[in-house]
């Protein structure tokens, strides 16, 4: 009786992990999917949008996590096939670094404006 | 004399960016990364008449060039560009091989039947997998591989008139 017991736990533990491992996979193909664009799709995300292509890149995403891949390398993977454009966090480089820098600047030339005409004094 | 300068200075930047804008949009929505133009990694999946699993290292063999073509019986592009992909096949330098992508096999074996099958094998990517991990975007998209099994080109949506040019020149 004592080793039935004993076997039941170690196949109810056993499953645990395994569902939980599933659930965490799902919620990283989730939180990935979320981040990777539909490429033939307008301003969605693969998680948003249902379209084949999405289907398989979620399908794509999973199978990557199974056979061990993190999720760098799976952004890397995909940054690889399709380009930069396939991540909403493009990196900063020197392709991209226009796109992060400008706003800054334009924000600070609005500011500096901006200052100028509500606190400089004009003689 | 102030105003005058930031008066330039704000037309000159907003004629910029309205010059940059209108560039623009003459350029092609296709982005195809240079990292496209690999040789071609080996994938196994199921052919579609017999059903059993194959290497694509045991397909892309002995042939100069070979034309990998990603294709549906439900899309209508393909529909559109199989014509042009039946007047290619009769070229010998060239080996077609075909990837149905998330389609019915049944669907599949009756488009063939009727417009013609130009491939001399056919993949069958059920989940579509494979031809993501191939950079594909969707149906139809075709790829000329080289006799080192290296992609030299690929084309994104159905061939029109200059990418069959364009192949044409290639496979000459």
């Amino acid at each position: 009786m004592k080793i039935l017991k004993l076997f039941l736990i170690i196949i109810i533990i056993f499953n645990f992990t395994k569902i939980n491992s599933a659930e965490n996979n799902n919620d990283l193909v989730n939180k990935i999917s979320k981040n990777i664009r539909c490429l033939i799709c307008q301003g969605q995300s693969i998680y948003d949008s249902q379209s084949d292509f999405s289907i398989s890149m979620k399908l794509l995403i999973k199978k990557k996590l199974e056979e061990g891949l993190n999720e760098k390398e799976i952004y890397d993977f995909l940054k690889d096939k399709y380009g930069q454009w396939i991540s909403y966090n493009p990196e900063f480089n020197k392709k991209t670094f226009i796109l992060w820098i400008l706003p800054i600047l334009l924000f600070i030339i609005g500011g500096a404006i901006l200052f100028n005409k509500l606190f400089v004094k004009k003689y | 004399m102030k105003n005058k300068i930031i008066l330039i200075t704000l037309l000159l930047f907003f004629s910029f960016c309205l010059i940059v804008l209108f560039k623009g949009l003459n350029n092609s929505n296709e982005y195809i990364p240079e990292n496209t133009y690999q040789t071609l990694k080996e994938f196994k999946l199921k052919d579609l008449y017999s059903d059993n699993e194959i290497s694509s290292d045991k397909i892309f063999v002995n042939s100069d060039y070979y034309i990998l073509n990603i294709w549906a019986s439900w899309c209508g592009p393909c529909r559109k560009e199989h014509p042009k992909l039946m007047e290619l096949s009769k070229k010998t330098s060239v080996k077609f091989i075909g990837i149905n992508y998330r389609d019915n096999p049944k669907n599949a074996k009756n488009f063939i039947n009727k417009f013609g099958n130009p491939y001399s094998f056919i993949f069958v990517d059920m989940n579509g997998i494979i031809s993501i991990e191939l950079g594909a975007y969707g149906v139809p998209e075709t790829f000329i591989i080289n006799k080192d099994k290296k992609i030299i080109k690929k084309f994104i949506g159905f061939l029109d008139d200059k990418s069959f040019n364009e192949i044409n020149s290639i496979l000459k």
